[in-house]
């Protein structure tokens, strides 16, 4: 890659808008007025490194990063993946951040007021790196569903919420990862408001080459970040 | 060709996976980009404060939102390959709001970076917006307010119809401390903040 080739514009066939309205605090949160389009300078193509000492050795793995006294409870997963351009060309050593609930589907967060109990085993958070074929691997527990205010008996299914940074600031991203099968996927307006055609990207799929016998199942969940902006030769 | 994964919001609970200093775990930065114990080289240029508040489309503030920052060095150079300088400091911050939706950097004012025209850009943080309720992070810039020279020729103020330019310029505040850029994110409204398809 060139490095001053600018990046692709956000695919809006692929992102929710801002506003949801089933979702109901898009409404007052989302910007209403057109984003202005920002030619790429040095600002936009250039974005936070990251080396390994952001990195901890039991940060991968939120079985182990939050234990006091013994395993946390709950069904032990892998989840793995390869985080990737939109050529396909693999995102290597990038910092990838994620947090989630408990098996009983409540967070550490202090404002989490379900009632489901916690798990003092069990903190929820972590992060790793891509290794150099834009691979990374975690170690966790299925995080559970959990009950929130959007609507009469709203409940957000099983998910695993993603932070991503990618070589520049632009190609930044937040996502959550989904559970092949979960029946809450067809009532949670967070996973509806995406355009239905690009939904199912965010469903991981379950891998018995990933599962490892007597230990734990296996997801693989592949990501693609915004990429350089194609070549000429490319470009179709 | 793989498509791009979709967006999805933070929600509420990011600070312990994000933010996590008050759960005792380290985070990977703060709302210090530079900080205060550094010295020497890093410290080349001024050191500022820019905070304000973000607000929803109700003028209420957003309490559970989350700041990132980044940002050139005092002779305008990032830290990172495509730059290909040296730079002072990794230029890199993240901060919480707090229960009246405020948040507030410490940092160093940023030198001119090369425009996409190749002219000098007036200085400027780029900025993105994460929260609860919003399916996507949402770009915007700081401007400083005492550049006003360097502002009135800059390719992508100029972008910005001249009613919607104060949006995103920091107003100065000299305080005992030093000075203080104050900068609200209104993320819907009559005044809403720019936000950049970036
Ligand atoms: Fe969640």
């Amino acid at each position: 890659m060139r490095p001053n080739t600018p990046y692709t514009p956000r695919d809006w066939d692929s992102h929710p808008p801002y506003i949801v309205p089933d979702y109901r605090s898009t409404l007052l949160r989302g910007p209403k007025k057109p984003l202005i389009p920002l030619p790429h300078s040095l600002s936009e193509l250039t974005g936070p490194v990251f080396g390994h000492d952001v990195v901890g050795p039991l940060d991968h793995d939120l079985t182990r990063n939050g234990v006091v006294n013994a395993e946390p409870l709950g069904e032990r997963i892998i989840v793995t993946g390869k985080v990737m351009d939109e050529a396909g060309r693999p995102v290597p050593h990038t910092l990838v951040e994620l947090w989630q609930a408990n098996a009983a589907g409540r967070y550490v967060h202090r404002w989490d007021q379900h009632a489901a109990p916690l798990d003092p085993n069990f903190f929820g958070g972590g992060r790793t790196m891509t290794d150099a074929e834009g691979r990374y691997r975690f170690i966790t527990i299925k995080p559970g569903a959990y009950p929130w205010g959007n609507h009469h008996n709203a409940w957000r299914p099983n998910h695993i919420h993603f932070s991503l940074f990618g070589p520049s600031f632009v190609t930044r991203l937040v996502t959550q990862m989904y559970f092949p099968g979960d029946p809450l996927l067809a009532f949670d307006p967070i996973y509806q408001g995406i355009p239905e055609s690009a939904r199912e990207r965010l469903v991981s799929r379950f891998s018995l080459d990933v599962t490892e016998p007597m230990m734990a199942l296996g997801y693989e969940f592949d990501i693609v970040l915004r990429g350089p902006r194609a070549t000429p030769i490319d470009e179709d | 060709m793989p498509k791009q994964t979709p967006s999805q919001t933070v929600g509420p609970y990011f600070a312990y996976g994000l933010t996590p200093q008050p759960y005792g775990r380290e985070g990977i930065a703060d709302g210090r980009v530079v900080d205060r114990t550094l010295s020497g080289a890093a410290l080349a240029g001024h050191r500022i404060t820019v905070t304000g508040r973000v607000l929803d489309g109700a003028k209420a503030p957003v309490i559970d939102a989350m700041i990132e920052i980044w940002q050139a060095d005092a002779q305008g150079r990032y830290a990172h390959p495509a730059d290909g300088r040296e730079a002072s400091f990794h230029g890199f911050g993240r901060t919480g709001t707090d229960g009246e939706g405020a948040f507030r950097i410490e940092t160093i004012k940023p030198g001119p970076v090369a425009g996409a025209d190749a002219r000098p850009q007036a200085p400027h943080l780029n900025v993105a917006v994460f929260a609860r309720g919003m399916p996507n992070h949402a770009y915007t810039r700081v401007y400083f307010s005492d550049e006003t020279a360097a502002n009135e020729a800059d390719m992508v103020l100029n972008l910005v119809g001249p009613d919607r330019r104060n949006t995103l310029v920091a107003m100065l505040e000299k305080t005992a401390g030093g000075p203080v850029y104050r900068f609200d994110i209104r993320l819907q409204g009559e005044d809403e903040t720019v936000f950049f398809d970036a």
